[in-house]
């Protein structure tokens, strides 16, 4: 009787030293992860507020309105004909439309590109066109920007008025930049289609342009979108490219084809030649905190049509 | 007799690899014949060469005639959309596509020229009714054809190779991904279906093959063993392996 008591408590302690070693590992593996998880917050959390604080002090401590600055569109922030304005439309108005052009000249470009490698030639269209587009993701914006400079600035002030720069140059340059986004996106999603519903569509006489148009195109079309705003995420991010190719004054253009700026271009172009703590500087994180906002925004229609996209 | 709807000597090839070898079918009209054989034995590659799915493969080749209505469909000459208006397909998964219930019967009979839609709505109406899923969907038309079971999905795919009216319908393992409510709904289907089309059917259900099939034709590594009466064949079959395979000794 004692001896099987014995038995029992050793069985017992046994398992309890297991059951510790395994709570260790556990403890262990657990804490190392929150470390970095909490690690990774912290950083995401202190560039969002130092952003934020430097980007409010504008509005906060320098008195620049917020409806001035959104709004505003004239900007002299050294205050070269009297006081200084901070009005930012300009180059608000720039990134949206060099983002939004480059996302419709390169959104037709992609999809035709991943239907391509699907649909139309599946067998060598793919080993042929994706290393080609991955290595478009590859290379550096800095060579964007000076083909752009040294081919399309040209090539556009020789075909239409003006002096090649401005929004029509950007866009090109974007759009070439944000091609492999989308098309990988796309071809993802083209190529994750499940075979019988473009046999059911053939099956039922359908052509292979209807059976593209009205069953595969509206099928992975959620899928596509979400490439384009990431796409256009990218575009809106880009600063040096555009930079090289856009002109940089200040102003909203009167054509695509005339110098403006936009938010990523003049933060690059003026960070250098202010004053740590001047308003002026202070602007130039306002303006990023915008082009945060926007980021954000982005993120947002990602996850909502992403949702939609799980049906 | 020979019937209009025909295979002769058909092989169908894959690159050099033979996967259908010289095959003679006669498929009646107003009659099931279901295909059944092991795995890989080349069901599927038949089926499909009979509404010319095999075009999609781009080295898939095949040799010998089949015949729909005095028609070699392989000729130069055939006009593969008229073909397959005339062919229905379903496949052993469901594949609803990514519409609501009405455009996905509708689907076919608009890129047939019908644009009217009362007669549309009657051609949705009746396609659903013949598949028995009329009174199960019909108040919510609208909604997205994924919101459906996978048995009702399944009886819409059937429903939509019906909106063009076919006089054959093809089907590979209509039934292998269903319960066995639903299973007995696509089987009642087909019984109910046949007096006015020619089915075939690929199954690895014997007792399935012996409800609801007239004929039965046993394949075995890309060749025809047996063809006959599906009673015959399922009470004294000629061939050893026939006998094996339907006992389930074998495969
Ligand atoms: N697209 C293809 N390319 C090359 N070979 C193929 C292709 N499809 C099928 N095969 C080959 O052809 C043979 C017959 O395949 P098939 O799909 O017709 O068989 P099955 O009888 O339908 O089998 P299961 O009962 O498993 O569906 C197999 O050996 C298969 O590997
Ligand atoms: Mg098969």
């Amino acid at each position: 009787m004692k001896a099987m008591k014995e038995g029992h408590v050793q069985i017992e302690r046994s398992r309890s030293g297991k059951f510790q070693k395994h709570h260790m590992e556990d403890l262990i593996g657990r804490s190392y992860t929150m470390l970095c998880v909490g690690l990774l917050i912290l950083i995401i959390v202190s560039i969002i507020y130092f952003v934020a604080s430097k980007g409010l002090a504008t509005f906060i401590q320098d008195g620049v309105s917020l409806g001035d600055f959104l709004f505003g569109s004239k900007w002299d922030p050294e205050g070269s004909q009297g006081t200084p304005v901070f009005g930012v439309l300009p180059f608000i108005f720039g990134s949206f439309a060099t983002s939004l052009l480059a996302a419709l000249i390169a959104s037709p470009l992609s999809i035709c590109a991943s239907l391509f490698m699907t649909e139309i030639v599946p067998s060598w269209g793919k080993k042929l066109l994706m290393p080609v587009i991955e290595l478009l993701a590859g290379i550096p914006s800095v060579v964007y920007g000076f083909v752009g400079l040294t081919v399309v600035v040209p090539f556009l002030r020789d075909t239409f008025p003006g002096q090649g720069i401005g929004i029509a140059a950007g866009a090109i340059v974007l759009s070439i930049m944000i091609l492999p986004t989308i098309t990988s996106i796309a071809t993802d999603a083209l190529s994750a289609l499940p075979r019988g519903l473009k046999e059911s569509s053939f099956a039922l006489g359908a052509t292979r342009w209807q059976t593209i148009s009205k069953v595969i195109l509206p099928t992975v079309m959620p899928a596509v979108l979400t490439g384009v705003v990431l796409g256009m995420a990218r575009a809106f991010g880009e600063a040096l490219a555009v930079q090289m190719v856009i002109g940089n004054a200040p102003h909203i253009p009167r054509s695509l084809f005339e110098s403006t700026s936009t938010l990523t271009s003049a933060i690059t172009l003026d960070m250098g030649n202010t004053v740590m703590g001047s308003v002026h500087s202070n602007a130039l994180w306002s303006m990023a905190l915008a082009l945060m906002f926007m980021t954000f925004v982005f993120v947002l229609i990602v996850r909502v049509l992403e949702r939609r996209n799980r049906i | 007799m020979e019937s209009t709807f025909r295979t002769e000597n058909l092989s169908v090839f894959y690159g050099k690899y033979e996967a259908v070898k010289n095959i003679s079918l006669d498929f009646p009209d107003q009659s099931v014949t279901a295909l059944i054989g092991p795995s890989g034995c080349g069901k599927s590659t038949f089926l499909r060469s009979l509404n010319r799915m095999n075009d999609e493969i781009s080295q898939a080749t095949i040799k010998g005639k089949i015949w729909i209505e005095g028609q070699d469909i392989n000729a130069p000459d055939t006009d593969v959309i008229k073909l397959r208006q005339k062919i229905g397909m379903v496949w052993q998964k469901p594949n609803p596509f990514y519409k609501s219930i009405y455009e996905n019967i509708a689907f076919g009979p608009k890129y047939h020229g019908i644009k009217n839609k009362s007669m549309l709505d009657e051609i949705v109406e009746s396609s659903l009714r013949k598949a028995a899923l009329w009174d199960e969907v019909k108040d919510r038309l609208k909604q997205s054809a994924l919101s459906l079971s996978g048995g009702q999905q399944q009886r819409l795919c059937i429903a939509r190779a019906l909106s063009v009216n076919p006089g054959i319908l093809l089907l590979d393992e209509p039934a292998s991904a269903l319960d066995p409510v639903s299973t007995s709904k696509v089987e009642e289907l087909i019984i109910e279906l046949k007096r006015e089309l020619s089915i075939v059917i690929v199954t690895h259900n014997m007792q399935q093959a012996a409800r609801i099939s007239d004929y039965t034709a046993y394949f075995y590594l890309g060749t025809l063993m047996e063809h006959g009466d599906t009673e015959l064949i399922f009470t004294n079959p000629v061939n050893a392996t026939t006998q094996e395979y339907i006992s389930g000794r074998f495969g």
